[in-house]
């Protein structure tokens, strides 16, 4: 077994407009995923909005850049994410092809583990 | 060096490779250490068949390969690595497995391997690397020739990948089969992508590449082999077939490009066309008929016909109607557009070709301004087709696509 990162990268400019029904419907579908999938997943959590982020970027003299945002400036952020374990890449795949993310899509990265 | 045995090693490298290397990534359970085994083994054989090629090459080379293998992963066991192994390789069975009889007591894993090279998480450029470089046993340098990029570009492409498929667990498997149809499709649009590439090279002095050609036919065949009952398998083997039996009508002895309404149709492989007609009675079994059955069966309607001006051109604008359906895109519209002109006259497929004149798709594609110079000739709009024709030369990358357009343009002139 392995373990994945399941990013769920979403637009959340779309969420701030989406319909109360559609945030509800994508909340319970969540709650339908994570009993459908008890047994794989490690871990989860919804992250808050990206404009609540700090970024910090080294230097390459030892310094600490601060800044206020997300690492990157693109339309789709990283809103929450689920750690999965899985047998390997396709089964990975399949269950997160299952993740609700109805205003962008997943990202899956194997975990490096050390052991 | 023995001649004859180089010969049977060259021979046994063409045919054998992706076998052996199949064989011993089961073992290695990593395709490097496996690359290395199998790269072993052939220069043993060298030395070796001087003193009389085998019986069973292929399995001559496997076992030693296997048995450099075994010597490997004893050592290798002893050390700690930083990447993981190929999972689904010593354990789990797949189809095909069934095949391992007390005859033949090497398994064939040609189709784990090649259904992890096709990996949809894996990039189309990378997917098409691997499967020259693992199946095919093309070196980096030759598959980096094949798509035109240096060689260390091609390096870091593979390397990249195998990195992947080792890091994300890219599995070693026949993919079940609730999952056999998608990933078959990966699989064949591979292939496909090798033997057009083969077919008209995208640049080069040559209008063909057909070591390319030649290995996506090699690939479709095992694939057929393999997978004795896939009506997509059988489609794919069946279009390759039929365009690849005009091969030497395709240009003049000086290279010059010939258009299928002026080859020499006396001259098409006979054999290859049979075989293909053969095929595509299974391949149209499946209902809806795969995207690659139906361009077979275009295929089969030219090579059926005895001269251009007897083709079956309303037959062949039914089957892109067809296409369409299943496969909405650009090129298929614009080879339906084709078809329509020579089934109604150049007005009606001009109209049908400007209809197409805003895919985004279609911009830059030269064969669209092609055919409506084409059709604008036959309608004796000179000043037109002149216009379309140099547009398509600007398109064109293929020096002997180049020469063509010109030669065309310079007949509207005289």
């Amino acid at each position: 077994m392995a373990e994945y990162m399941v990013f769920i990268w979403d637009d959340e400019a779309a969420w701030a407009n989406a319909d109360p029904r559609t945030v509800e419907a994508t909340q319970a579908a969540h709650e339908e995923f994570m009993a459908r999938h008890a047994g794989a997943l490690r871990g989860s959590n919804r992250l808050h909005t990206s404009d609540t982020a700090t970024s910090m970027r080294h230097s390459a003299d030892g310094g600490v850049a601060v800044s206020d945002g997300a690492f990157a400036e693109t339309k789709e952020v990283i809103g929450g994410y689920y750690l999965i374990d899985a047998a390997d890449l396709d089964e990975a795949l399949r269950i997160a092809a299952q993740v609700p993310a109805p205003f962008g899509g997943v990202e899956v990265r194997p975990v490096w583990t050390t052991s | 060096m023995d001649s004859a045995a180089a010969a049977a090693v060259a021979e046994a490298h063409r045919r054998d490779w992706g076998f052996v290397l199949a064989a011993t990534a089961r073992i290695t359970r990593d395709l490097d250490a496996a690359e290395d085994c199998v790269q072993d083994a052939y220069a043993q054989a060298l030395t070796a068949w001087a003193d009389g090629v085998p019986a069973k090459p292929a399995a001559w080379l496997t076992v030693v390969a296997r048995r450099r293998a075994m010597n490997l992963i004893r050592r290798r066991d002893t050390l700690s690595r930083k990447l993981p192994l190929l999972v689904g390789g010593a354990t789990s069975p797949g189809p095909g497995d069934g095949d391992d009889t007390a005859a033949d007591p090497i398994p064939d894993d040609r189709l784990r391997l090649i259904f992890t090279c096709c990996h949809p998480a894996l990039a189309t450029e990378a997917r098409v690397a691997l499967t020259l470089r693992l199946l095919c046993g093309l070196t980096t340098a030759e598959v980096a020739r094949a798509f035109l990029v240096s060689e260390p570009t091609m390096a870091a492409r593979i390397t990249r990948a195998k990195k992947k498929i080792a890091a994300a667990r890219i599995p070693y498997r026949v993919p079940p089969a609730s999952e056999l149809p998608d990933r078959l499709a990966a699989v064949l649009d591979v292939v496909h992508l090798l033997f057009t590439t083969g077919h008209t090279a995208p640049a080069g002095q040559q209008l063909q590449r057909r070591d390319l050609a030649e290995r996506a036919l090699d690939l479709a065949r095992m694939l057929r082999h393999l997978l004795p009952g896939d009506p997509a398998v059988a489609g794919l083997l069946a279009l390759i077939l039929l365009t690849d039996a005009r091969r030497h009508t395709r240009t003049t002895t000086d290279g010059q490009l010939v258009l299928l309404a002026e080859q020499d149709r006396t001259r098409w492989d006979r054999t290859e066309i049979s075989e293909g007609l053969t095929l595509i009675r299974t391949a149209l079994q499946q209902r809806p008929p795969t995207r690659y059955a139906l361009m077979a069966a275009i295929a089969a309607v030219h090579a059926a016909a005895p001269r251009w001006e007897a083709t079956d051109w309303h037959q062949i604008t039914d089957l892109y109607d067809t296409l369409t359906q299943i496969w909405p895109s650009p090129v298929v519209a614009l080879n339906r557009a084709i078809a329509i002109g020579e089934a109604r006259g150049p007005q009606a497929g001009l109209a049908a070709l400007d209809q197409l004149a805003t895919e985004p798709q279609l911009a830059g594609y030269h064969y669209l301004p092609a055919a409506r110079a084409e059709f604008l000739r036959r309608l004796h709009r000179t000043d037109d087709a002149r216009l379309a024709y140099h547009e398509a030369r600007l398109l064109a990358d293929n020096p002997v696509e180049q020469d063509f357009l010109t030669r065309r343009l310079n007949e509207l002139d005289s």
